[in-house]
């Protein structure tokens, strides 16, 4: 006989209100529970993409479709700049490494990145297999790529215009790639990508005979060789009529704050959930007090104190809200999981549901503390039942 | 065991009890007899410590009581006091047993698991100890609350209006068996009853009201 153990049977006397708390209060839990793992983890993986890189030089345009093209590879590219002035902005003296992307194709849904082995070495990729291109339509594959498409090193592929995916579109079918190598996850952008050299884009696209005056390349990721460029560097480019410059960091910060709202929202209405929780174990322990005046009496009249009968009501309402928390981290977990491998099977990013955040300690914290404030008032109310009337009345 | 002096209550400006004097030796056997409203169940509530006197001195197994308050009183009154209230009030969540085994969780002192099942046993209830309040018969549910006020063996042993509702025969058991385990426990035993049958049972008798 336990204070938990009496508290659990009388919880067990009305299993359908119990029920109906716990999957009240589970359900804020895990609205708050998803939000706080998916933007948790789009962001840091968002903030790993754009590590490094001070500054995305690309064609006039949105500044943020810019940074959402040629950074996290989320969007079009909205067009081209001319190779010989992406040379003249790498030489720059404020540019401490410039790095070229060629973009255009797609390989099954997956980009193919036309670019230069610094972008293999800015994410500190590693070779699970083969090595890297050498020479013109050789192809690298990024470990989503490799695990979703089932092929390897010595596979041919041939890419598709645009990001049609398998569909019937514009294929290149009179030019393969040879897949030369195979890189390890990283948690990066990397592992959703193809890359091969940048002249394998022209190649696919018959410029590749042309002379380099007339290439094009469609942006550029720039690093600073100083933190002052930032002052005069993007100005500078956006001067030119045909460059366009963004900054990383800006565009997601922006992109955050727009999200934002959205998750701000969410969130509330996960708290909303878990006060209603609140509200009705409040109601319920208040119901279970009228119905259990008389076995708070024969409590004391047995030599309970009151401070027990207290504890007794407030432990039932924390009970209930660690069933809550528990069900609704399970839920939450498993939603997020099962969000992740949707997107999965969308190219995009991995979101996983096996990751604890130690702010989750703090939903956790919440959900108990919701659960004991709706049981505060019906236990000090607990606290003063009048023994002798009740006996005396029964 | 028992000593009253001088004993007032009063509930706003009516005396609900006035008791010159009440005395009971250990084991002794006692009636409260008195119309209803005379005060008996309010004489049983302030031995047991539940009600305070509005005037006078009660000591309970050499306890005064106005010596004793809040958690310090609760335990006192589980440990040395048992009470069969008039509606019994059996906790309907808990089983049989579990009703049993409260008695000496709340007051403190160590289960003894042999306890309840020998009382269960001689009470003829050992195939109930599973059940819950409401599968028991009236007077079924009744001993269980006798074995649940003797759990602790005390030294007191209050019962209020006990033989209410019942026939004579089942009048006749329910006051030979409080009173065979008040002797068990070596408690004094105070019945308060309005039933004129309980009379011829019992030689000691205090009477209330005019």
């Amino acid at each position: 006989m336990t204070l938990a153990g009496i508290s659990l049977a009388y919880l067990r006397a009305r299993p359908l209100a119990a029920a109906l708390n716990v999957l009240l209060l589970a359900l804020g839990v895990a609205t708050v529970t998803v939000l706080l793992l998916a933007s948790r983890q789009i962001e840091s993986r968002m903030l790993r993409d754009a590590e490094g890189i001070d500054l995305v030089v690309g064609a006039k345009g949105s500044p943020m479709q810019l940074v959402l093209s040629a950074v996290f590879h989320i969007d079009v590219p909205a067009g081209n700049i001319p190779l010989a002035e992406a040379k003249a902005l790498a030489a720059h003296r404020a540019v401490k490494k410039a790095i070229p992307l060629a973009l255009g194709d797609s390989f099954r849904g997956y980009r193919i990145v036309g670019t230069t082995h610094d972008y293999a070495a800015h994410y500190g990729a590693r070779l699970t297999a083969g090595g890297l291109w050498e020479k013109p339509m050789q192809a690298v594959l990024g470990a989503q790529v490799a695990r979703a498409t089932g092929i390897g090193v010595g596979a041919k592929l041939v890419g598709a215009h645009g990001m049609a995916g398998e569909g019937p579109g514009a294929a290149h079918e009179e030019t393969s790639y040879e897949v030369v190598g195979v890189l390890a996850p990283s948690g990066t952008v990397l592992d959703r990508l193809v890359l091969t050299a940048v002249e394998s884009v022209w190649e696919v696209h018959g410029t590749g005979g042309e002379p380099e005056q007339y290439q094009e390349i469609t942006a550029l990721l720039i690093r600073y060789a100083s933190p002052l460029a930032a002052a005069t560097m993007p100005r500078q480019v956006n001067a030119n009529p045909m460059l366009q410059a963004a900054s990383p960091a800006y565009e997601s910060a922006r992109l955050f704050r727009m999200i934002g709202v959205g998750v701000e929202v969410l969130r509330a209405f996960g708290i909303v959930l878990m006060l209603a929780a609140g509200l009705s174990v409040f109601i319920a322990l208040t119901q279970a007090l009228e119905e259990r005046r008389y076995d708070l009496a024969v409590m004391r009249m047995l030599g309970a104190a009151r401070a027990k009968l207290f504890v007794l009501l407030v432990l039932e309402g924390v009970l209930l809200a660690a069933a809550g928390a528990a069900l609704g981290l399970a839920l939450g977990h498993a939603a997020t999981g099962a969000i992740g491998s949707f997107m999965a099977a969308q190219h995009q990013g991995p979101l996983t549901g096996l990751l604890w955040l130690n702010e989750e300690w703090w939903v956790v914290g919440a959900a108990l503390g919701v659960g004991l404030g709706a049981a505060l008032v019906p236990g000090l109310r607990a606290m003063r039942t009048e023994v002798a009337h009740a006996l005396a009345e029964g | 065991m028992l000593s009253l002096k001088g004993v007032r209550k009063r509930y706003g400006a009516a005396d609900a009890l006035v008791l010159e004097r009440f005395e009971a030796a250990a084991g002794e056997h006692w009636l409260v007899l008195g119309p209803s409203g005379s005060g008996k169940t309010t004489l049983l509530h302030l031995i047991a410590g539940l009600l305070a006197p509005s005037e006078g001195e009660i000591v309970v197994a050499g306890q005064p009581l106005a010596g004793l308050a809040g958690a310090a009183l609760d335990r006192w009154r589980g440990r040395t006091v048992g009470i069969v209230p008039q509606k019994l009030h059996l906790v309907p969540s808990l089983t049989v047993r579990q009703n049993l085994a409260l008695a000496p969780w709340l007051a403190g002192l160590p289960q003894e698991p042999d306890r309840a099942g020998q009382l269960l046993a001689e009470l003829g209830l050992a195939d109930k100890a599973s059940a819950r309040p409401h599968e028991l018969s009236h007077g079924e549910a009744q001993r269980v609350a006798v074995a649940r006020a003797v759990m602790n063996r005390p030294k007191v042993l209050l019962a209020d209006e006990p033989t209410s509702n019942l026939d004579d025969a089942a009048c006749a058991a329910t006051l030979e068996l409080l009173a065979a385990q008040a002797r068990a426990c070596g408690a004094t035993l105070v019945i308060a009853t309005h039933d004129r049958r309980a009379r011829e049972r019992f030689d000691r008798q205090l009477r209330l009201g005019r």
